[in-house]
């Protein structure tokens, strides 16, 4: 047999014992990043085979949370994909405005850049004070970093560049304040947003939400995953309410196609026209 | 071309699939190697060239232009297909899966490139090796010189364009530093030997029904 092959059969069985002994699922992850963030973490503790990690995940809570951060976090940027945040701005904003008061999901936050970004774009359109934002994560540790809001600042620049192809008012500088090298974010961006566990492999509906925004989480899943997931985002969204992908993450051949319209086809925002 | 190989050194019924790995000079090389590969070729071509990340997809519709193949970006969760020529997205790492299905990533780079030559590669060997072929071409930067390695030590053919006339020699010189590769050729005779591949892959298929 492969070697390849025999490292297979072990990544199964590692994500088997995880979820039997800590309940969080990786088994219906694509494999080919899972795989790669194994193998990044075996060479960083110094294991030779996915074998021998299992021997620690399994006897080490500790370990396993230093391992669960590596198999979990994504570093996103601020503004990525600074159209899809002009679109945001311009034409799913001033549809939001039309409701009183909304709620937004924001599922998969990571260490909370994106979040950041679209409190800064609430903030601009006047509107942040009308907004309540829930933003999930599975990982405790990043959920920790995004409630921090603080950044390396050697990537403000790009940020800041971002932000401003992305239609940005104001000078992008105002948001944070500098020290010791990082650039910490304003804590009133972060008023109107509550941080909590969720976990999309496992967990249940949110209720009523006018906008959720998941991008670039559901391209880590498998068909099955990915259709669980699609599912609990039309579940939690109100009749008419906006879901905003990842510029790859198409609803078209899921099992949710039939309950939304395209709003924007490039971009992936859908827009939910079932009951 | 007395650099060509004797087509006995070929294992034809082997090969799988194609990967290229290409960076700065990749519009015009990617352009010779594709205009020599003939219609019905029955492998499927998958490249990761080094691009801007806010890159439009002028790109492919260059790239189809010149080629006798159908060339076009790779989708999440599409079934990799023979006969097809595959470009990574702009800002994701593309992954192939043991299913034969692309992934896509948002990872750190890797080698400072997202997508990263090195990732593309490292998945394609667990897929398709030892069937698989991987090459590099122009470039500067180190990335694609583990993964080529990878696919060579996986038994696959490892082809790297020959410096000496490529327009940045930086990428083929680390490709060939890491790795003891099976050919170095320059851009027509990577061309022709993927085209005598195609052939005589062809040909095993008629044999075959």
């Amino acid at each position: 047999m492969r070697k390849e092959e025999i490292e297979d059969i072990e990544i199964n069985l590692l994500l088997q014992g995880i979820y039997s002994r800590y309940g969080h699922d990786f088994r219906n992850y694509a494999r080919g990043s899972v795989k790669r963030r194994i193998l990044n973490f075996m060479a960083k503790v110094d294991q030779k085979t996915v074998s021998g990690l299992i021997s620690l995940v399994l006897h080490d809570e500790a370990f396993f949370e230093k391992f669960v951060r590596e198999l979990s976090i994504t570093v996103s940027e601020m503004f990525r994909d600074p159209e899809f945040f002009k679109l945001l701005r311009n034409q799913v904003i001033p549809y939001l405005k039309t409701h009183p008061f909304i709620k937004i999901w924001h599922a998969g936050c990571a260490t909370g850049e994106e979040v950041h970004s679209l409190a800064i774009v609430l903030k601009e359109e006047g509107f942040y004070e009308r907004s309540t934002i829930f933003a999930t994560d599975f990982n405790d540790s990043a959920l920790m970093n995004a409630r921090e809001g603080i950044y390396p600042m050697e990537r403000m620049q790009e940020f800041t560049a971002n932000y401003q192809r992305s239609g940005g008012t104001g000078p992008f500088a105002g948001y944070y304040r500098a020290a010791y090298g990082a650039a910490i974010f304003d804590p009133s961006l972060r008023k109107n947003i509550v941080f909590a566990n969720h976990n999309l492999a496992t967990d249940g509906v949110f209720s009523e939400m006018h906008l959720v925004v998941c991008r670039n989480v559901l391209i880590y899943f498998d068909r099955n995953l990915q259709n669980r997931t699609l599912k609990l985002f039309r579940d939690s969204l109100a009749h008419g309410g906006v879901l905003a992908l990842g510029s790859k993450e198409d609803l078209q051949f899921s099992e949710v196609a039939g309950d939304f319209k395209i709003l924007d086809a490039k971009w992936k925002i859908y827009q939910k026209t079932s009951i | 071309m007395e650099n060509l190989p004797k087509n006995e050194h070929l294992k034809f019924d082997l090969y799988k699939a194609v990967v290229i790995g290409v960076s700065a000079g990749g519009l015009n090389a990617l352009k010779q190697v594709l205009a020599l590969m003939p219609a019905g070729f029955k492998l499927p071509v998958i490249i990761v060239q080094h691009l801007h990340p806010d890159q439009d997809h002028s790109m492919v519709e260059i790239l189809d232009r010149c080629s006798a193949l159908r060339v076009k970006e790779a989708e999440e969760k599409e079934p990799v297909a023979p006969g097809l020529v595959y470009l990574a997205p702009p800002n994701y790492h593309l992954l192939i899966e043991l299913d034969g299905t692309f992934s896509l990533s948002i990872d750190a780079k890797v080698n400072f490139s997202r997508p990263s030559i090195d990732v593309l590669f490292e998945s394609a060997a667990d897929a398709y090796c030892p069937g698989l072929i991987g090459i590099i071409l122009t470039g500067a930067s180190s990335d694609g010189a583990a993964g080529l390695r990878r696919i060579k030590d996986g038994g696959g053919m490892a082809i790297v364009q020959d410096p000496a006339g490529a327009e940045y020699s930086i990428m083929p010189s680390a490709a060939i530093e890491a790795t003891e590769v099976d050919y170095i050729l320059d851009l027509q005779g990577i061309g022709k030997l993927l085209a005598v591949i195609g052939r005589e892959k062809t040909r095993e298929l008629k044999t075959q029904n």
